[in-house]
């Protein structure tokens, strides 16, 4: 057992509303500069929806991620970079075929707002008109980040989703029907894999994962702009800056959270979708658990995460430098919870084999309706439509098999056990708190759903009500001694303070 | 001193001296201005038709004037035979031919291509004239004055070899026509450019890639004093 921690973020996506705030807090912190105008190192996408890049789950098209060859025949198989060899990697410096455009992501914009001041004296009203950041020209805004925001249910976005490939056509139709549209979002980061295809696909070797908290970085020094990492990953979560001539990503903002802070995005989420905790993992496991059968692949992986309270655990943790702040932290972690204990949370896309690290817990969605003489009616029993409901988790409008290709490596049954317990936990608590008396088949329905009375409290109190010190268990980084161990801080007092060594110039 | 010995003799040295010490100092001073500076994600197409004609032609090449200074033996016992002479400097005028297209798709990307020009740099501009010169040059040496792959292993290996062995004789080049003696020139300005232009990515080709552990962790950890502090805890 090779014991190491990592953070990781939760997304409750029961409570996003969608609002951007998290892509807005981000962009301000980071991106916000030249060439890097186009990164959205956190953006929130509707679902069903193309994305951003559009279609980045089309691997086919874009080639990332892991491949894993001993699906079906049972013999172990081996796992491979979809993109390249290494060979392979070296012959394609000079043009990568699978490199997104810019026109995948969207030309960057900006208005031309000194127009409105300067005008000279006129009939009409002066305009700002749209320029690109990249040439400084007018352009007509063909695409954002956002594109195609709210639009669930368009023939044109949420028809192209990749999810929807293996949906039943009658499904398919029911998502495009105006009375049955239904779309949910997405916030996505990168994932700080802990296998990732990007590190792997670095020619030079710049990108790297930390040891003591898992997160992925790109060394600028390091980066010489051969730009595989942006293919590699699946998420698309790397970005090339096309001024400086390097790769950016997200860096799970790991200078707040030396300082105690949650990432920007976590800590400016106004539905408080956002989850901050330390996971212990095994690292000597990463590499048999992304090499089984799609079918095994979420329990293997569920099983690289370790009981922060098992003491051999916690020997191990001690013995690889683990110190016991970050223990202590792992055991009060909300995404241990969410995930292992209670196991409602699930990574994105874990079919990539990269081992996202980041966690969803998937949304619940209305009943499905049918119009019935200019009358929309539920497609349930409304007596009974609470317990029906659980029964019946193909009425909900989001189709569960949706939901299994996003999160669950297409496993339905995983997605109705988690819909049901959440649903489940919903009507206990409505019995408790709105009726105010607790019968007998509630708590069977409870029982059934795989939940104790207990743990439906606590999921309660933690998806409903946490405090923010609950939302994010922030563990002591003591940066300041690893520091010191380096260079003495009193030697370079006055020496050290905000500027640049070098500004980020493009090179000749 | 003549023009002769100041091009080819004393312009080398110069040449090869700032390009290493600036390499050397860019390399650990200013790493961060080291990149291919690719430029695909905002022009694909014309890309394609520019920069892997270009580089693969000049990469063999290149690779073809380095086994001429390395093992000139066995090129000259290659040509004795008129049809592989003929073989070897066909292939060579092609992949030269296929080299200028290439560049001249990418100047003309450069040139013409609102997005590349507005992140052009004025040595962009630079390099990629020397590299005509370079390419076109070449291709008339190795129309007009043939076979060069017979010539170059009788003056250019020993002139090339004082040169890196401190014995410098440029006499032999003095009767060369103009244009070889062009290409000669233009090459030590591109070694003098080198290290002040986007070329220093030449040196930075990833072949410990091969070799190289698919996943990187870096520990921060591990650190003499912090384990000295744990073991007492």
């Amino acid at each position: 057992m090779n014991v190491r921690a990592h953070m990781s973020m939760l997304f409750h996506l029961d409570k996003c509303i969608g609002c951007h705030t998290c892509s807005i807090a981000c962009k301000n912190l980071w991106t916000d500069r030249k060439g890097a105008e186009y990164m959205w190192w956190n953006n929130v996408e509707t679902r069903p929806g193309a994305g951003y890049p559009t279609q980045w789950e089309d691997q086919e098209h874009f080639h990332g991620g892991w491949v894993y060859d001993g699906n079906g025949d049972g013999k172990p198989g081996k796992l491979r970079l979809r993109l390249q060899s290494r060979a392979g990697g070296l012959a394609k410096l000079f043009f990568n075929p699978d490199l997104p455009s810019l026109e995948d992501y969207y030309e960057p914009f900006t208005f031309r707002y000194g127009d409105l001041f300067n005008a000279p004296e006129g009939d009409d009203q002066p305009t700002a008109i749209p320029i690109s950041q990249v040439t400084g020209r007018p352009l007509d805004i063909e695409s954002g980040p956002n594109w195609d925001d709210d639009l669930g249910g368009s023939p044109l976005y949420a028809a192209s989703d990749p999810n929807r490939r293996n949906l039943s056509p009658e499904v398919q139709e029911a998502l495009s029907e105006v009375e049955r549209v239904v779309f949910n979002y997405l916030p996505r980061i990168c994932n700080h894999c802990l296998n990732p295809a990007c590190v792997a696909a670095c020619p030079s070797g710049a990108i790297y994962k930390r040891v003591e908290d898992g997160i992925v970085l790109v060394n600028e020094n390091k980066c010489r702009g051969w730009r595989m990492c942006v293919a590699a990953c699946p998420y698309k979560k790397v970005f090339y800056n096309w001024s400086t001539g390097k790769s950016e990503k997200c860096i799970l903002c790991f200078p707040r959270m030396e300082t105690g802070q949650a990432p920007a995005c976590a800590h400016s989420c106004v539905g408080r979708i956002r989850y901050m905790g330390v996971l212990l993992y095994d690292a000597d496991r990463i590499e048999a658990a992304a090499a089984v059968p799609d079918d095994r692949l979420l329990d293997a992986y569920m099983d690289t995460i370790l009981d922060p309270f098992d003491p051999e655990v916690i020997a191990g943790a001690r013995a690889n430098g683990i110190d016991d702040g970050w223990i202590a932290a792992a055991q009060k972690s909300p995404v241990y919870k969410f995930a292992k204990v209670w196991k409602i949370a699930l990574p994105l896309h874990l079919e990539y084999r990269t081992m996202a690290m980041m966690f969803y817990i998937p949304p619940l969605s209305p009943v499905m309706s049918t119009l019935e003489n200019a009358l929309t009616r539920l497609d349930i029993n409304t007596e009974v439509e609470d317990f029906e409901l659980l029964e019946r988790l193909d009425a909900a409008r989001l189709p569960v098999q949706y939901l299994a290709n996003l999160f669950s490596v297409g496993d339905e049954q995983v997605i109705r056990r988690i819909l049901r317990k959440m649903y489940a936990v919903r009507l206990y608590m409505r019995r408790k708190t709105v009726e105010g008396v607790m019968d007998d088949a509630t708590l069977a329905l409870l029982a059934g759903a795989g939940c104790t009375p207990e743990e439906a409290e606590a999921i309660y109190q933690l998806t409903t009500l946490p405090h923010v010190n609950d939302r994010f268990v922030l563990p002591p980084y003591h940066r300041e001694m690893a520091v010191e161990t380096w260079k003495d801080p009193l030697a370079h007092k006055g020496e050290v303070g905000i500027g640049y060594i070098q500004p980020p110039k493009r090179g000749d | 001193m003549n023009w002769n010995t100041l091009f080819f003799v004393i312009l080398p040295y110069v040449a090869l001296f700032i390009a290493i010490i600036v390499t050397i100092y860019r390399g650990i001073y200013r790493p961060f201005s080291i990149s291919s500076l690719s430029s695909q994600l905002l022009e694909r197409r014309r890309l394609f038709w520019g920069s892997i004609p270009f580089h693969w032609g000049i990469i063999i090449i290149l690779t073809g004037h380095l086994v001429a200074l390395l093992v000139p033996r066995s090129i000259v016992l290659w040509n004795a035979h008129p049809l592989r002479l003929y073989l070897l400097e066909l292939t060579g005028v092609g992949l030269g031919l296929w080299a200028l297209i290439g560049l001249l798709v990418l100047s003309w990307r450069r040139m013409t291509v609102d997005r590349i020009r507005v992140i052009s740099t004025p040595m962009d501009f630079v390099v990629l004239a020397l590299l005509l010169i370079s390419v076109v040059t070449g291709l008339i040496t190795a129309t007009y004055y043939r076979w060069g792959s017979y010539w170059f292993t009788g003056i250019f290996t020993p002139y090339i070899w004082g040169i890196l062995t401190f014995r410098p004789d440029a006499a032999p080049l003095a009767p060369l026509p103009f244009t070889i003696k062009l290409h000669v020139f233009n090459f030590y300005l591109l070694t003098l450019a080198f290290a002040f232009s986007r070329l220093v990515h030449i040196i930075t080709w990833p072949v410990g890639y091969l070799i190289r552990p698919w996943q990187i962790v870096i520990a921060n950890r591990g650190l003499p004093v912090l384990n000295e502090e744990e073991a007492s805890q």
